[in-house]
């Protein structure tokens, strides 16, 4: 346990992504290391959220391959993404509106069910013990997200804030060693951007978990990051720790435009 | 149980304690909610739990007479902590939990404390950050590790760390607690409670073993409460009403506590528990008037027509049924039905159904709101009583309930009238000093040994307490009537579109009011309107809500002009504040009651724009973040006159 950063678990080699003509990502390459907070940042359209959709199998690039403690893949696929502890949360939420909160957050505990489906159907002596046991695993998220009041909430009438840290809820409920979170922030009030910056290095800090996270907000990436890439049009203009990027000349002229 | 008599030994709250452990080992003593499931400690394993907390505090040098400060809601930890202190023979210092740090440095430093049990990171960060103003600060103890991991001072320990040390201890040293137990007598001081500060600074109120026992004893054979009884423990643990009911009542009848999971279930809690016993100030249960009202607003129409028939029966016969009065026959049918269709519903989602006693104090109620209660069949009754007194001097007995009252003195309770219309009480209960402080409890204990209270009162014919102000707020107005500030207040506070009111009359010719808005209720209000706002600044300032709020002002003056005594103090002139008063800003005590004098200062401009015929003023205001930071509101505000009925009567005559 704890923040000691440990080796290298991901790493993207020389990755490119097109759809047509249009490139996405070009020649990409960076590490993850163990226990990390890592930020993929810049402008709109830089090609943050395809970068993630690479990591978790979602777009298969063209070119260049993914290491996943030692492991090689030309082509990741979601399932295996899933299956090899990567877990994320989506720029637009995806929750089950209908669905209450604990439900929800259920549903994150899906690839860990053993039983079958007809067991699960029927509610028999395994699945039963089974759920018992999910149910309790939920409940200690529920618990270290401080969302117990809303327990039993269906997710649409929840305020937007809310609606974010049920959506990391889920994401842990699959107990990933990798989280990808995607804008975790965007559209929140200062207040709850603080909450939810906690609740982040909370993750990274009690759980033992790498953290890879695009975000908009330049103060937070900052603020809870241990490395950062930059990526404008597609590719990498800088990489680094927060303060090697932040003097970094490209990345200042991406940002604030060449004239400043 | 009511008729079980005590040995004269079990005059501590250890020693209570420690029988309930032996007489009824597996009756549930403490349940909190946790991971959702409720978990139960039975009273023999919380006598083991406070075993161990006490044998651990000794281990890292507590010591007879050193007083614990007590941080965080309401922790099962937290309690059992305050009887670790007693056992060792120190003083448990329950403390406001919301207090930002700066306001703690006060009663720190005051108690001289030097050992302090909190439940989270949050409240660490405080103690910390207030660690070099208060050099005598040994070691902290927290419950809840989450967060502290990389605290590295070596002055923290996590409970389960100081309960493993004890239960080490314990093994060593068998005898150890017991004969620190044994040392202690009803004399001792059991527990400091810093009154909430109204005016000046805090005073820590010492009440001993032999007082709290004694107002544990009171209320618990006045009302029979007995182990089989349930409360939900959920008010702030400093303040003396949490104290009477969830330790010293519970203590002594040998009930079950039950912490809710956080601040922000309260409700569902409430409704999962069912408990058969209640204690909340007025403000809660104006609260969960207002949320019900709101909610019948948004109903249907068939419900909402229901819902207002059956209220009407209620507010005819509902408290003479409670009461057990003669009722028609008819309206009892009707009661019934109601009961069926409205009331058991209603009470069951307020999670009242099981309700026997409940019990409001801590300011006066609004008769409406009151009424309310009762007349859907919650036996809702007043008590009285202050910090001082262990909140035990007067009760309201079943079946002789009065609105305006607060009922007759507790038993073994002494209450006399002074000349100056002060309320004196001398008792067991009554407080034995202010902390290191002399000169104060020779201000309020006088050579008879009278406590006065400083609250303005008389008996009415049945010999029941009627309370009217705070002494010292009661005022004249320049024609010679009596002002009553809080009585108006509380008119205007009933309705559920006003949240807070302050008003102003001492030696002026009229009442003006400041109002604040219920958020909710008017925002509420406001969308089903489609009326759009951005905040509550701008909603405060909406020509359509001071329309609303001018509306209940009138409806307020009305009332107030059926009274002889107070129809002067119509309110003339309001100003709706463009910011909620807080107790961050100091414009409210922790309790939440209105500080005056800080108010008049602070909004000195606007009383001057109130009583000089302006229309409108320009106001700006720094606010205090939760977080500590500061910043600005502003606004112009406008003043609205409000009509006032004709005091006919008293005029012609």
């Amino acid at each position: 346990m704890g923040r000691t950063i440990g080796e290298v678990v991901l790493d993207l080699n020389n990755v490119s992504l097109s759809f047509g003509g249009v490139k996405a990502l070009s020649d990409i390459s960076f590490d993850v290391r163990e226990h990390e907070v890592r930020a993929i940042i810049g402008p709109n359209g830089a090609g943050k959220s395809s970068m993630l959709n690479v990591i978790n199998g979602v777009y298969r690039p063209q070119e260049g391959e993914i290491v996943l403690r030692g492991e090689h893949f030309s082509r990741m696929s979601p399932y295996k993404a899933a299956q090899s502890g990567i877990a994320r949360t989506f720029q637009h939420i995806a929750l089950f509106k209908g669905m209450s909160v604990l439900d929800n957050i259920m549903t994150g505990r899906t690839l860990k069910m053993k039983s079958n489906l007809v067991q699960q159907a029927f509610r028999l002596g395994p699945a039963w013990r089974e759920e018992l046991e999910h149910r309790a695993k939920v409940e200690e998220i529920i618990d270290f997200l401080e969302i117990q009041h809303i327990r039993k909430t269906p997710v649409g009438r929840l305020p937007y804030g809310l609606q974010k840290r049920v959506d990391l809820g889920r994401a842990l409920a699959m107990e990933p060693q990798i989280l990808l979170l995607d804008e975790p922030m965007a559209g929140m009030n200062v207040e709850e951007k603080q909450d939810m910056s906690r609740f982040i290095l909370d993750v990274n800090d009690q759980l033992g978990t790498t953290i890879v996270l695009i975000e908009h907000d330049m103060g937070v990436v900052m603020d809870i990051s241990d490395r950062v890439v930059v990526l404008d049009y597609g590719k990498k203009i800088g990489d680094g720790t927060p303060d090697e990027v932040r003097s970094n000349e490209e990345v200042i002229s991406a940002y604030l435009g060449a004239s400043h | 149980m009511s008729n079980d008599v005590r040995p004269q030994s079990l005059s501590t709250f250890p020693r209570l304690l420690m029988q309930h452990a032996q007489v009824r080992p597996n009756h549930p003593a403490t349940r909190e909610k946790y991971l959702g499931i409720w978990q139960t400690w039975t009273w023999s394993q919380v006598a083991e739990e406070v075993r161990a907390m006490a044998c651990g505090l000794a281990q890292l040098g507590f010591k007879r007479g050193d007083n614990l400060a007590i941080i965080g809601d309401n922790r099962p930890r937290l309690y059992w902590a305050m009887a670790a202190a007693q056992c060792l023979g120190g003083v448990p210092v329950p403390m406001y939990q919301d207090a930002v740090a700066g306001e703690m440095v006060f009663v720190l430093q005051d108690a001289g404390i030097k050992f302090a049990i909190v439940e989270d990171q949050e409240q660490v960060d405080k103690l910390l950050e207030n660690r070099s103003q208060c050099p005598d600060l040994q070691h902290i103890l927290y419950d809840d590790p989450r967060g502290l991991r990389h605290y590295s001072q070596t002055f923290l320990h996590g409970l389960d760390e100081v309960r493993e040390m004890g239960r080490i201890h314990n093994r060593n040293h068998p005898d150890f607690l017991d004969a620190e137990i044994e040392k202690g007598g009803p004399d001792d001081v059991s527990v400091m409670l810093y009154t909430s500060g109204t005016t000046g600074k805090p005073k820590g109120v010492c009440q001993t073993q032999a007082s709290f026992i004694e107002a544990g004893r009171i209320g618990c054979e006045f009302d029979r409460l007995g182990p089989d009884d349930n409360i939900l423990s959920y008010l702030p643990m400093a303040w003396v009403g949490d104290h009477l009911f969830s330790f010293a009542q519970a203590a002594w009848a040998g009930f079950t506590i039950n912490c809710p999971e956080s601040s922000d279930t309260v409700m569902t809690d409430l409704r999962e528990i069912g408990p058969s016993y209640y204690f909340a100030p007025p403000r809660v249960f104006e609260n969960l008037l207002t949320t019900v009202m709101i909610r019948m607003e948004d109903a249907g129409a068939l419900k909402r027509g229901m819902f207002h028939y059956f209220m009407e029966v209620a507010r005819r016969c509902g408290a003479e049924i409670l009461d057990g009065k003669p009722v028609a026959a008819g309206d009892r049918l009707l009661y019934a039905f109601g009961n069926l269709l409205v009331y058991g519903p209603l009470k069951n989602v307020l999670g009242m159904s099981r309700i026997r006693v409940a019990y409001t104090a801590g300011a006066a109620i609004g008769p409406d709101l009151f009424r309310f209660y009762r007349s859907i069949g919650v036996n809702l009754k007043q008590l009285y009583g202050s910090t001082e007194t262990c909140a035990a001097v007067c009760l309201q007995p079943d079946g002789q309930i009065k609105l305006d009252t607060v009922g007759p003195p507790a038993p073994g309770v002494e209450v006399k009238i002074a000349d100056s219309g002060e309320v004196l009480v001398r008792g067991k209960v009554m407080l034995k000093e202010y902390y290191k402080r002399p000169d104060a409890t020779a201000e309020v204990i006088d050579a008879e040994g009278y406590f006065h209270t400083g609250d303005a009162g008389f008996f009415d014919e049945d010999g029941h307490l009627k309370i009217i102000d705070r002494a010292k707020d009661v005022g004249k107005l320049a024609n010679g009537a009596m002002f009553a500030p809080n009585y108006i207040e509380n008119k205007l506070k009933f309705f559920p579109q006003i949240k807070e009111a302050v008003c102003f009359g001492h030696d002026r010719s009229e009442v003006c009011a400041f109002i604040n808005i219920d958020m909710g209720a008017v925002g509420n209000w406001a969308e089903r309107r489609g009326i759009a706002y951005s905040g509550y600044v701008d909603l405060a300032t909406k020509g359509e809500v001071l329309q609303l709020v001018q509306e209940c002002v009138e409806q307020a003056n009305a009332e107030l002009a059926h009274d002889p005594m107070l129809a002067d103090s119509q309110v003339h002139r309001f100003i709706v504040l463009h910011k909620e008063l807080d107790p961050d800003d100091d414009e409210l005590t922790r309790t939440r009651k209105v500080r005056r004098g800080f108010i008049a200062d602070k909004y000195g401009a606007l009383i001057d724009a109130l009583y000089s015929g302006k229309t409108s003023q320009f106001i700006e205001t720094e606010v205090k973040f939760e977080d500590g930071r500061k910043g600005k509101v502003s606004a112009d505000l406008k003043i609205r006159e409000a009509k006032t009925c004709p005091v006919a009567a008293r005029r012609a005559a």
